[in-house]
């Protein structure tokens, strides 16, 4: 039975009401030649045993080789328990119920993730989740802008350690709104964004965005830049890696008077790297901009009885009650990848996640000691970082990358298109999986390859 | 429902003016507005300074079940804002007429359509037929 809700003759009489011959004239609109005719490539269509065989043999070409590559998206260790608990029919559903206050142990769950996530940004209110870390930047950008209406400027200034692709997605999501986004430029001796730049502003940006701890690994001067906004009136967005705040400073607390805005990618708690996801955007912001804020939010309440309860709160933000004036069309939220951070979170408390950040800053620092050993590998930047660093090669990275990948190792990001300015870089990344042996192999097979091919 | 008050001017989007001596004009939402809304939680000004043009938005009421745009009955440039409603927006539960009021504008022309007392009541009860 096919899945369509319409007969023949019930689409005959709509098509008729409206004047369209039929259903392809209701795409006129779309130019001819973006119209796909033939999906080339595509093969002909597999049974289910035949998919389960393809698929089977693929896995096994992956060999389970050990990831040195960040840039976003980082590989932990997850306790079995985590999704064991989350795939549990109670749980598992990525959507917030219709209805969502009969479903009272999904609220709760979010109330509580909302908690924890306040706490490792020291803001006061979460929402519920946002789709990724990037789109969660785009609606930063534009909370930004609704809530600082003293400024007239639509320009959002990115320290240089800002992901270059949350900077395009939130472009092409908030540009056609008018909002640009500008760079400060690297400093190239530390990482960090260089600071002189900001005395050569013509007009204050209507928000500053500052991640922390950056792309490239190291730590930005969160408290000058936080302070040069407010004091030229721009709003301060904190883009976040939430396994750092295990150990640094909250973004809360950053400069005088801390933080606007938190977002970032929620992926490292508990959610495995694949294919690039789904993963979960998180948000969190003061609480006197918070109608300002996107998405679900939970409320903790009573009920008739004056037992407490969970309820969606602040709901006359969203679309289906302001309409076209809503603050977002976020209408939803991460539910299932939220569910396994909570869980995740709860599991390892402080001490387990700034364990996890500790040793991941550790084996980082080991891994950049044993590379930059070897003739043709150098250290780029002064400043500390965190779980991740650039090492530059004096070769080009992309046939080192590709030798050290016949060897089961990814040896990480080659920043030279992203960063041409730092010339053959590569970024790096150990977390708490990478134990010594791996660190080793990485540096005997990257000795070899630059030995071998010099 | 309760008395008008005769000394003010009334609009169809529920709002209500008040010409002061010194020139500027004080507006808030009417006390049917206010009723049909139920409580409020929350109300967003605009910055004194700015400029309001007859009809634009002026600033929003939310109430725990919608949240309507108040919209601006006259043009001018916004003077004075009721900063105790960021506080406490119930005032305007409690008292629209007074210490309910929103905003208070320096009118920039004679362009504004309202109603007096007895034309705003009928305006009311031809709602409720």
């Amino acid at each position: 039975m096919p899945f369509i809700p319409h007969t023949d003759d019930e689409v005959e009489a709509m098509l008729g009401a409206i004047g369209a011959k039929k259903i392809d004239d209701l795409f006129d609109e779309i130019p001819r030649e973006l119209l796909i005719k033939d999906l080339d490539g595509v093969p002909d269509a597999l049974s289910e045993q035949e998919v389960t065989r393809m698929m089977r043999t693929r896995a096994a070409r992956d060999r389970g080789a050990r990831c040195f590559i960040g840039a976003g998206a980082y590989e932990h260790h997850i306790p079995a328990v985590v999704w064991d608990i989350t795939t549990r029919g109670e749980f598992y559903s990525a959507y917030t119920p219709y209805q969502a206050e009969a479903s009272q142990g999904t609220l709760q769950t979010i109330y509580e993730f909302q908690t924890m996530v306040t706490s490792l940004t020291g803001l006061d209110v979460s929402n519920a989740s946002l789709y990724d870390g990037a789109s969660a930047l785009a609606e930063a950008a534009l909370m930004a802008v609704r809530a600082n209406r003293k400024s007239k400027s639509r320009r959002i200034l990115l320290a240089a350690g800002v992901n270059q692709l949350y900077q395009k997605v939130a472009t092409a999501i908030a540009g056609s709104q008018g909002l640009t986004f500008e760079r400060l430029p690297l400093d190239v001796e530390t990482g960090g964004s260089n600071l002189d730049a900001l005395n050569d502003q013509d007009e204050p940006p209507v928000a500053v965005v500052i991640q922390q701890p950056s792309f490239l690994g190291v730590y930005e001067q969160v408290d000058a830049i936080t302070d040069w906004a407010h004091a030229n009136g721009a709003l301060v967005i904190a883009i976040v890696n939430p396994t750092s705040l295990a150990v640094l400073k909250a973004p809360g607390k950053w400069g005088e008077a801390g933080a606007d805005i938190a977002c970032g990618e929620g992926q490292p708690l508990g959610v495995p790297l694949s294919s690039g996801g789904p993963y979960f955007g998180i948000m969190t912001c003061k609480e006197k901009i918070v109608r300002q804020m996107p998405g679900r939010i939970v409320g903790r309440t009573t009920d008739l009885d004056g037992n407490p309860g969970f309820t969606l709160t602040l709901q006359a933000r969203e679309q289906h009650i302001r309409r076209s004036k809503a603050t977002s069309n976020i209408c939803t939220n991460q539910g299932l990848m939220v569910t396994a951070a909570t869980i995740y979170m709860s599991l390892l408390g402080y001490e387990g996640l700034s364990r996890v950040a500790h040793t991941s800053q550790q084996q980082t620092e080991k891994l950049l000691g044993l590379l930059t050993a070897i003739d043709g590998v150098e250290r780029v930047f002064s400043a500390p970082h965190f779980h991740e660093a650039v090492v530059r090669l004096d070769r080009p990275v992309g046939p080192v990358l590709e030798s050290l990948a016949a060897q089961d190792i990814l040896g990480g990001f080659d920043l030279s298109k992203a960063y041409p300015e730092l010339g053959n870089a590569l970024l790096i990344c150990a977390t708490e999986t990478k134990i010594d042996d791996d660190l080793e192999a990485y540096a005997a097979a990257l000795r070899d390859t630059m030995s071998a091919t010099a | 429902m309760s008395e008008l008050p005769g000394d003010l001017r009334y609009t169809n989007e529920h709002e209500w003016l008040r010409q002061e001596e010194d020139g500027t004009v004080t507006i808030g939402i009417t006390d049917h507005a206010q009723s049909a809304l139920g409580d409020l939680v929350y109300v967003e000004l605009p910055e004194v300074g700015q400029e309001v043009e007859s009809g634009g938005e002026m600033a929003v009421v939310e109430s725990v079940k919608a949240a309507s745009d108040v919209y601006g009955p006259i043009s001018g440039e916004v003077v004075a804002v009721n900063e105790a409603l960021a506080d406490d927006p119930e005032k305007i539960n409690a008292d629209a007429y007074g210490d309910g009021w929103i905003v208070r504008m320096k009118p920039s022309g004679d362009d504004s359509e309202t109603m007096d007392p007895d034309a705003y009541q009928v305006f009311l009860d031809e709602l409720e037929e």
